[in-house]
């Protein structure tokens, strides 16, 4: 049941190519302490300086990223994945498996937890956290068995009264053929429509890679939240750009005319809320990011426990036909 | 049940297909390579009448098929999109969109209408491949959307006819969002009990087929459509592999399980009236 510990890769130094100004005066600090151990001379005035002037190019460079340099901070392979979210927000956590029908995928994982005294439903992507278990999470891209099992786990929760809280990260639906025979397109379509319907609240938290039909799967409630870095579009850019650009050379292009990030998708009424992540991106600080998500989920389960479950359908299903920018002829 | 009358405004018969090609015109059939007059193919419902390949219809085409003396009433034909992203590949969106308007004479890549279908009402939304390769934005989706809805104020069937590549990538995350709205809709069709019937035909794929055409209380497809959720490129190029023959298609998605019937376009009219007289309460 337990997540193995994780072995975060030589990890918290595993910097992005923009990150290069703040890894260098990482870089410089470090060697300033090594002199200061060493006792010989003291400099800890500019130790405190180096501390100063990290903080502050830490906070300019990470407050105007591009849409692109968020879509590399949402893939960092040490941000916490879903059975991380949950190992941490809540306590006994009793991972369910299968869909009843085909088999059990492992890139779309859930199960009861106590969140603060109650069960909750979670269901979510999950990516693997070292090489072997990327293979074996298959890169968080679900089969239709992942969705089958998602609605599975979602009416055994309705038929319980037990809220909803799903986790996206995915770079989208698993497109082979053993996935297209099995109905993946049904698969999705079917879940979208019987979340619609779900009587007890349902909060969705893109948390990664929120890639097309693959997120949609499980991605309708009655809130939908963004975590700050991370995006949510019909298409990643490197396709985007493969397929109007006829290259993959136009990824940073593309990731800005789809506008796919958190301030974006709020702007455009898409979603209902950001929550904002440790500076330089959630795997700086992974407990202090699933407490932070805790307590945003707490607050929307009690607003949203306070309707009865008509209103709540009522509302989910307003604000999802709402969605789009048309005009009318003339 | 003369239910539906031709009234003054907003009624339209369905005339022959003008703007898809001029008569007189010699067309090589794709699938068995025969020169065929494009007079013969239209007054076959373009369906060569050598091979019986199903050749690009549009909405024009299926309104006259399916609607009682080609009688219907047009439903939400002003909207329009617009380029709320303002966005911009190596053509800008909106003029993208004008071009597409202007090459086909359509607003958006789906039309839907309301008429009688032997003499019972019927909502059919339906689109047209050649607006920007039957992309779906936020006005097929709003489209399809006030179509279930027109089918639940009248209590009638909805019928959805899909040809499309999928989303329309230059509306991004509001293209996704329409598998979701039009989900929602059939949502309350679905409990409300109005019969839902959903058409495929080629192609079919992407986020369409992962929303509503895969949720139809029946799935119908054309022969030899394609139908998927990932596109058979991007399928190749993922696994690394070729494809099994007739992979997608039509004929292998009914033997998966996923399509109730496949309807020559002959016997389209008449097999949906059967069906729906099934349906009715
Ligand atoms: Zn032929």
């Amino acid at each position: 049941m337990a997540t193995p510990p994780i072995a975060l890769s030589k990890a918290e130094t595993a910097w992005l190519d923009f990150e290069k100004p703040i890894q260098e005066l990482e870089e410089e600090l470090s060697k300033l302490r090594q002199i200061q151990d060493k006792g010989k001379s003291d400099v800890s005035g500019p130790i405190r300086a180096m501390e100063t002037q990290i903080q502050k190019t830490k906070k300019q460079l990470y407050s105007q990223l591009t849409g692109w340099q968020k879509v590399q901070l949402s893939r960092h392979l040490d941000r916490p994945y879903t059975l991380f979210y949950v190992e941490h927000m809540t306590t006994d956590f009793v991972e369910l498996h299968g869909d009843r029908c085909y088999g059990d995928d492992k890139a779309i994982v859930g199960g009861f937890a106590n969140l603060e005294g109650q069960s909750v439903m979670f269901i979510g992507h999950q990516k693997g956290i070292n090489t072997k278990m990327r293979q074996y999470r298959n890169f968080g891209m679900a089969n239709p068995e992942g969705y089958r099992k998602a609605l599975r786990l979602m009416k055994l929760a309705e038929k319980f009264n037990k809220p909803i809280v799903t986790l996206v990260d995915t770079p989208g639906a698993f497109p082979g053929i053993e996935a297209e025979e099995r109905g993946q397109a049904e698969a999705i379509a079917k879940n979208i429509r019987e979340m619609f319907q779900l009587k007890v609240p349902v909060i969705v938290v893109i948390v990664g890679e929120g890639a097309s039909g693959g997120a949609i799967g499980i991605g309708v409630g009655d809130r939908v939240l963004m975590l700050e870095n991370t995006w949510y579009s019909v298409i990643s850019p490197e396709s985007c750009s493969s397929i109007l650009w006829r290259s993959w050379d136009h990824k940073e292009k593309a990731a800005e005319a789809l506008q796919l990030t958190a301030d974006a998708m709020l702007k455009h009424g898409l979603i209902d809320e950001i929550v904002p992540e440790p500076l330089g991106g959630a795997h700086r600080d992974r407990e202090g990011m699933a407490k932070t998500l805790r307590a945003t989920l707490l607050r929307h389960l009690q607003e949203l426990q306070a309707l009865d479950p008509s209103t709540r359908i009522e509302k989910r299903i307003e604000r999802f036909a709402s969605m789009g920018v048309y005009g009318h002829a003339s | 049940m003369a239910w539906f009358k031709r009234s003054a405004a907003g009624v339209t018969t369905a005339t022959d297909e003008k703007r898809e090609a001029p008569d007189g015109l010699w067309l090589k059939c794709p699938s068995c390579k025969a020169s065929v007059l494009t007079k013969d193919l239209q007054e076959n419902l373009s369906v060569c009448p050598k091979c019986d390949y199903h050749h690009r219809l549009g909405s024009e085409g299926y309104f006259g098929i399916l609607f009682d003396q080609g009688i219907y009433e047009e439903l939400d034909a002003d909207l329009i999109s617009l380029n709320p992203l303002n966005f911009k590949d190596t053509k800008d969106y909106g003029d993208r969109l004008r071009d597409a308007r202007a090459k086909t004479g359509l607003r958006d890549a789906l039309r839907s209408a309301v008429g009688n279908l032997n003499g019972f009402p019927l909502v059919v939304a339906c689109m047209d491949f050649d607006f920007i390769g039957g992309s779906m934005g936020t006005v097929m989706g709003e489209k399809i959307a006030r179509a279930v809805d027109k089918a639940r104020a009248l209590r009638c069937p909805v019928l959805v006819i899909s040809r499309s590549g999928g989303a329309r990538m230059m509306e991004a995350a509001f293209s996704l969002m329409q598998m979701a709205k039009t989900s929602a809709k059939l949502s309350l069709a679905d409990r409300e009990g109005i019969p839902y019937i959903s058409l495929m035909t080629d192609p079919t794929t992407g986020g369409v087929t992962a929303s509503f055409a895969m949720l139809g209380d029946l799935n119908l497809a054309e022969p030899g459509a394609l139908i998927g959720f990932a596109g058979p490129r991007v399928i190749r190029e993922t696994i690394k592999k070729d494809l099994p023959p007739g992979f997608q298609s039509a004929e292998s998605v009914l033997e998966s399980g996923f399509l109730d019937l496949i309807v020559p376009r002959h016997t389209l009219k008449e097999t949906l009236a059967r069906l729906l007289s099934h349906l009715r309460p």
